[in-house]
């Protein structure tokens, strides 16, 4: 029997007018479903979960709420509103028409980071698929499924770029997306960060911030590209990603207002008594914010990158908020300054703008996250505890780009393998902290119950009450 | 939406602000605002109370709830873009003018802004409406209503208790239209000691009177005995309204609504899609035209009414009554003994033909009122509808929503 799909997918690119792309849709949908069922949220096929729902780019279409089962989430196609004077703003096709289908000499380019960006969807659900055996909450139950067909749809949303646009090479990259698994030895996700553990929530709050705000970032310089269907899937996607940063930091807050009541209440900053207490002491998740920050700054790529000159050159992938910036976007002969090691001390040195553009993403991700952990250090102020969170020195545990092999301390120095080997137990977090946070994760599924470890949060979602039933058992 | 100019009359706004304490800066509602009316530092996100129309197009894409507050100001100290760049938090409420009577409640912005999510942006009144009237008794000075009906309409063997219920005016002025609301404050104090908030009602009457030419109006109220989830509550207005008797007053405010209207002029076609008590517009709409038969005032009338059981349908019998050639009903029932589930999207399927002609002429407008959950359903067979003839329901419904054609209101 054949499926009407633009029944089944709520879209805007008029689905059912197109045959071919149904066809392949419909061999990459069972799958999809296949992989849902084995690597999605762990037994939840019959859980019903009060689920916002796209259905539609128009404001409004953001808030069908419901109880839905996540098998029978409706994945959306979605692309913002086509400009038809959309011009290209950057690079060297600058102010020509933007594109509506793929230049043969770009397709390569293009296609591969299509297939990047889509591959980190499908691997964070995995990361994250046993979670919900210790969610803290409902609501915070509620929060994680919400993510999952999320990132779920933004699979969906590369697919259909894939499918529409990259013929046989697309439905087999397609394919692939369905068939690598994150931290697989033979067949592992493309990034690094991707193929991490998500052990528990803290770590799973930690990813939402500082990782999830990556992908913020880099759909925001996709969402400038002159491939007018990248640019506009992308654009839609950052108002969902919004949702996930939120998770990240809110989730965060919470725990830093149940870890300071505590203090407060106890009159103690001593880590083992506030462990003993059933809470994560704050250098604990001052060495997790350590380890996501630094692992997430990978993930913008090398500081000096050819790739990274040609696909703006190209007009293939630009800058953050390309269109407030006031220089000649093409960046001949601009220069950005980057961090080097000359004698053992970090230095900078003005690289090439062009090739220096996954450095300037970097950078402005940092000035992102500075103002998140900044948010989050009122928490502590409100609280009267004398303690703040800090981000690390951006040269610190990096595996990628001219950092690589290089020993720096949050705060800068360059320090020996002894030195740096002596410091990690201060720095990152330890098979103990690591211990204690999972000793601290078990399942509080009553509504408007809480973890002793976070504070509930101010409000609900879409104005229901804390104590909603978010997620029904059956 | 109420019309933000209606307040500066009483030299008051509603001002729009964001909570810098729950924001997380993610910028969507910047990107969402169609007036440009929010904007940014590296600090927080504000709004430009000269620019904002409380559209309410940024509510509910922001993923963070941080949208959705309003201070009532006066027009002249709105607070500027400066002073929200310098919060940490939200400034405390300034208590009104005690001489302003006619205060917008924050709750009926609360309220309307939910019940018109649905319809995918920020709706007009259309053309041919008739003037609203807004916010003439505000929480200071409510009127006083005295019931003159209160009726069950379900059936015996119906478990759900809606009642219609008629309140008489007397001599205040309190003009409504079909299609507006009206708020109800029910008496005493929450469990906190504050007073309970309104709740708002859609009249279910013409504007001209439950019976013509009287100062009065018809509720159409279903007693509240759970919540959304199931669980067992007492609904507070609800239950206070179902259970007064005839000669008991009630303190009432408004009216509110500005754009959920009906159309007068002629050849204008009403589409309607109701669930349950969502029935109250639809009621008030078809019972102005009926008594408008014979004025020009004409167009076809198309109605999809879907409830549980055919006793739990609010005015099923005086319904049946109405000749077929005055409107076009089809009903839906989801638990009718021995009978499949039938909602009103399958209903609207079964007549698509008919429906896609009427989408098909600019003089259609659409009225949708019912619970959240029938939104998507009747969306999808619109769709539907559309694609068997030669129909765009995606870019149709925007435009019948620019031209004041398209209005929804669940919950």
């Amino acid at each position: 029997m054949s499926i009407n799909y633009s029944e089944k997918i709520p879209n805007n690119v008029d689905l059912g007018s197109d045959r071919s792309l149904q066809r392949a849709l419909e061999h990459w949908q069972p799958a999809f479903l296949d992989w849902w069922g084995d690597m999605g949220p762990d037994g939840t096929a019959s859980t019903d979960v009060y689920l916002r729902t796209a259905v539609s780019v128009e404001p409004g279409g953001w808030a069908h709420f419901d109880h839905v089962k996540m098998p029978d989430y409706r994945w959306g196609i979605f692309l913002n509103p086509a400009d038809a004077d959309r011009r290209i703003p950057f690079g060297e096709h600058k102010g020509e028409a933007a594109w509506q289908e793929v230049p043969g000499e770009h397709r390569a380019n293009l296609r591969r980071i299509i297939v990047t960006q889509g591959d980190t969807e499908p691997a964070s659900v995995e990361q994250q698929r046993h979670l919900g055996a210790t969610a803290p909450s409902q609501y915070d139950l509620r929060n994680l499924f919400q993510i999952n067909v999320e990132e779920g749809r933004h699979l969906w949303a590369m697919v259909y770029l894939l499918h529409r646009y990259f013929g046989r090479d697309g439905r087999e990259e397609a394919e692939a997306l369905l068939q690598r698994r994150a931290g697989d030895q033979d067949n592992p996700r493309i990034l690094g960060a991707f193929n991490e553990q998500t052990p528990d929530w803290l770590s799973f709050f930690m990813f939402t911030f500082f990782t999830d705000r990556d992908g913020k970032f880099q759909l925001c310089a996709l969402a400038e590209s002159a491939f007018d269907p990248l640019a506009r899937t992308t654009r839609f996607m950052l108002t969902e990603e919004a949702h996930h940063m939120f998770v990240g930091e809110s989730g965060i807050a919470r725990i830093l207002q149940r870890t300071c009541e505590t203090m407060v209440q106890h009159r103690t900053d001593d880590p083992a008594k506030l462990r003993a207490l059933g809470v994560v002491d704050l250098p604990t998740i001052q060495r997790y914010l350590n380890f996501h920050y630094s692992v997430t700054l990978d993930l913008f790529g090398a500081d000096v990158s050819s790739n990274a000159a040609i696909f703006y050159s190209a007009g293939i992938k630009g800058r953050f908020e390309e269109g407030k910036l006031t220089d000649d976007h093409l960046l001949k002969d601009a220069t950005y300054p980057v961090i080097e090691v000359v004698d053992g001390k970090l230095t900078m040195r003005e690289a090439p703008a062009l090739n220096a553009l996954n450095e300037k993403l970097r950078d402005d991700y940092i000035r992102d996250t500075v103002a998140g952990v900044g948010r989050w250090n009122k928490v502590m102020l409100k609280n009267g505890i004398d303690f703040q969170l800090t981000v690390p020195h951006k040269a610190f545990n990096r595996m990628i780009g001219s950092l690589a092999g290089v020993k720096v301390t949050p705060d800068g120095r360059v320090v020996s393998a002894p030195e740096w080997e002596a410091g990690t137990r201060e720095w990152l977090p330890t098979p103990e902290d690591r211990v204690h946070v999972q000793s601290l994760m078990g399942r509080v599924v009553e509504p408007g119950k809480f973890a002793n470890w976070i504070a509930p949060p101010p409000m609900g979602v879409n104005k229901q009450p804390v104590d909603f039933e978010y997620v029904r058992f059956n | 939406m109420p019309d933000p100019n209606v307040n500066t009359v009483a030299e008051h706004i509603q001002q729009h602000l964001i909570d810098p304490e729950i924001c997380i800066r993610c910028n969507t509602c910047e990107e969402t605002c169609p007036q440009d009316a929010i904007t940014h530092d590296s600090r927080n996100y504000v709004v430009d109370a000269a620019t904002c129309n409380a559209c309410n197009a940024c509510i509910s894409p922001c993923p963070t709830g941080a949208i959705d507050n309003w201070r009532q100001v006066a027009k002249v100290q709105a607070y500027t873009l400066e002073e929200q760049l310098s919060w940490d938090e939200l400034p405390a409420p300034v208590a009104a003018d005690a001489n302003d009577t006619t205060e917008f409640p924050e709750e009926v912005n609360r309220l309307e802004a939910e019940v018109v999510l649905g319809q995918g942006g920020s709706a007009v009144a259309p053309w041919s409406a008739t003037k609203p009237a807004i916010n003439l008794f505000g929480v200071r000075a409510p009127a006083i209503a005295t019931v003159s009906g209160n009726f069950r309409l379900t059936g015996p063997t119906a478990t759900a208790d809606v009642r219609h219920i008629v309140l008489d005016f007397g001599n205040a002025a309190f003009p409504v239209l079909e299609g507006q609301s009206i708020g109800i404050l029910p008496p005493g104090t929450d469990a906190s000691g504050k007073p309970h908030y309104l709740r708002l009602y859609s009249v279910a009457s013409a504007r001209d009177g439950e019976r013509s030419g009287h100062n009065n109006i018809a509720l159409t109220v279903k007693r509240v005995t759970e919540d959304h989830a199931g669980r067992p509550v007492a609904g507070v207005a609800s239950n206070y309204l179902c259970d007064l008797a005839k000669g008991d007053t009630v303190r009432v405010v408004g009216p509110y609504g500005s754009t959920y209207l009906m159309p007068n002029h002629a050849g204008s076609n009403l589409l309607m899609i109701c669930t349950g008590t969502g029935s109250a517009p639809m009621r008030a709409m078809t019972e102005w035209r009926r008594r408008r038969q014979g004025t020009g005032e004409t167009g076809e009338l198309m109605l999809f009414f879907g409830a549980r059981v055919a006793d739990e349908l609010p005015y099923h019998g005086p319904l049946l009554k109405l000749p077929s050639g005055f409107i076009d009903v089809n009903l839906a029932f989801s638990r009718a003994t021995d009978q499949p589930r039938r909602y009103v999207q399958d209903a609207i399927r079964d007549r698509e033909a008919d429906v896609a002609r009427l989408l098909a002429d600019g003089e259609t407008h659409i009225y949708i009122c019912g619970l959240k959950g029938m939104e998507a359903g009747v969306d999808d067979a619109f769709g539907e509808a559309c694609r068997g003839h030669g129909l765009d329901w995606t870019t149709l419904r925007p435009e019948m929503l620019a031209q004041g054609r398209y209005h929804v209101e669940t919950y």
